[in-house]
């Protein structure tokens, strides 16, 4: 691994004053898990490596009745697979995180990093001047493009790798970022942002600006979650196609729902047409059958990743019978 | 090249000794040059410094505390094998994706590979090598034997480790759960099916 400096700041105003500064050439490192295999790959070259770990407060996962859940950017991917509180309430974000890569992974991960990693496309991974790596071009777009996305692509066709940013989609969460001594905190779907709009970032962070907390609005009693990550292995292995859905229900009809879907796009991917007719639905199996129909409607799969659109309507049918129907 | 150096009282050896030590090294070449003709410390004789190990690191690894000068960049797997010569941990992918380097943090599974070891600092490391109990081998291990929990051997300090973690947050597990919490150790050899027995006979054993 190429040579580089470790940096332990005391505070978040410490860490972000030293990575806003661009003499510094500096890179967050909470878990590492990602980091370091940019790193060995030199894909990052930078001189100082920033460790965030043992700042306080940084580290905690918290939950108010009537306010929702806040989980510190640095907490273990493991812990929220592991919390009481996760699993009861929020089950699709403990069913995400439980979701991602093996054990040793989860144990090391942080949150904020899981949400913050880059994309797995081989051409950015391996040896290749691709478009987001500042190259003229997206070698998936006609190359092998097996994994890519199906929607939102272009002039970059990666697919957002985080499964709990997909379960943190369908929840509604915001994002509390620090930047220069102060916070500010936004939607999570504001937080990413498509190749059209920035092809060489996934997320609107700015240098020095560092993700400090995940903040989740509570969820009615009775509201009913879950996640599935269809992979082309049992374990460690990133989503070919993933679904999040949170469903409030009212009797027999469905009161509220959100989709959010990874896999598909750069970005973690929900569609307002479909969440809209969730409201106040008779879910039935007809209906459902209806809905997995036109999700997606839009999607321009490339030339190898078709399967990906059948794979995501049937996985819809799945996540709401299981849900609505086997209740 | 040697009748020069010789006058100049710098030999081969003494020379790739000094310049092996890189930009702190090659200061101290050229001043030893020119102070060759006067008798002073000789400086080859000193021990070579890597001027990478810019850091201070301590932790516990078996019980044991540590404090260790290292290269910032270290994974924790390659000090735990160059530093302190516990080569039971092994670096197979180098990537933290096969499990070969596991080791024990704070009683939780780490890939060792994969993780700066400026981010054990502090912490309570365990590695294969920790589990002897004086000249006697732990349990899990004497099952793995017992089952022939292994075909080559070289994942086996990795799924001891993490079957080690495993007994500690859930002494009971069933072989779901084995399966779950061991799906991060890959066997090329494919002996999982000894694998899950070998952990089974160690519960076993331990009740």
């Amino acid at each position: 691994m190429k040579d580089f400096n470790y940096i332990q700041p005391d505070s978040l105003s410490q860490a972000g004053k030293y990575l806003s500064n661009r003499n510094n050439d500096a890179v967050i490192l909470s878990g590492g898990t990602d980091l370091l295999s940019l790193i060995k790959e030199n894909i990052y070259t930078n001189e100082n490596v920033v460790n965030l770990k043992t700042i306080p407060n940084l580290n905690n996962i918290k939950y108010k009745k009537g306010e929702g859940l806040t989980i510190g950017a640095l907490t273990k991917i493991s812990d929220v697979a592991e919390s009481k509180i996760i699993k009861e309430k929020f089950t699709v974000l403990a069913e995400a995180a439980k979701e991602i890569a093996s054990l040793q992974l989860r144990n090391m991960g942080t949150v904020g990093g899981n949400i913050c990693q880059r994309p797995r496309c081989w051409y950015y991974r391996e040896d290749f001047d691709c478009i987001k790596k500042g190259g003229g071009e997206c070698f998936a777009y006609q190359g092998e493009n097996k994994y890519h996305c199906i929607i939102g692509g272009g002039p970059c066709y990666i697919v957002h790798p985080s499964d709990l940013a997909v379960a943190l989609t369908a929840l509604d969460a915001k994002v509390k970022l620090f930047f220069d001594d102060s916070s500010r905190i936004i939607p999570i779907h504001e937080f990413f942002i498509l190749p059209e709009d920035d092809y060489l970032f996934e997320n609107i962070l700015r240098d020095g600006e560092i993700v400090t907390e995940i903040i989740i609005p509570d969820l009615p009693d009775g509201a009913k979650s879950s996640y599935i990550k269809i992979k082309e292995r049992e374990t460690w292995d990133f989503a070919v196609v993933s679904a999040a859905a949170v469903i409030s229900k009212k009797g027999s009809n469905i009161k509220s729902g959100k989709i959010a879907y990874g896999g598909v796009a750069p970005i973690p991917w929900t569609e307002e047409i479909i969440n809209k007719s969730l409201k106040n639905l008779n879910a039935d199996k007809n209906e459902i059958e209806k809905i997995s129909k036109i999700i997606l409607a839009d999607a321009e799969p490339l030339e190898k990743n078709k399967y990906k659109v059948i794979l995501a309507k049937n996985l819809v049918k799945r996540i709401l019978t299981n849900l609505v129907l086997d209740a | 090249m040697s009748k020069d150096s010789e006058s100049n009282k710098i030999s081969r050896r003494n020379f790739l000794g000094k310049a092996g030590t890189g930009i702190v090294g090659s200061t101290i070449l050229i001043s030893s040059i020119g102070a060759a003709d006067k008798t002073g410390p000789d400086l080859a004789e000193a021990p070579p410094i890597d001027p990478k190990e810019t850091d201070i690191l301590n932790l516990w690894v078996n019980g044991k505390k540590q404090k260790l000068k290292i290269n910032p960049s270290s994974t924790l797997a390659e000090v735990l094998r160059n530093k302190l010569n516990l080569t039971g941990t092994k670096i197979v992918c180098n990537q933290g994706a096969c499990g070969g380097c596991t080791v024990v943090m704070d009683n939780k599974a780490v890939y060792a590979c994969h993780m700066l070891a400026l981010d054990a600092a502090g912490k309570k490391v365990v590695t294969i090598e920790g589990l002897l109990e004086g000249e006697e081998l732990n349990h899990l291990q004497e099952a793995f034997i017992e089952k022939d929990g292994l075909q080559c051997g070289f994942c086996t300090p990795g799924q001891i480790m993490s079957a080690y973690a495993l007994l500690l947050s859930k002494p009971n597990p069933n072989r779901e759960d084995i399966m779950e919490a061991m799906s991060g150790n890959i066997c090329r050899c494919g002996a999982y099916p000894n694998i899950l027995d070998s952990v089974l006979l160690a519960v076993q054993n331990k009740n």
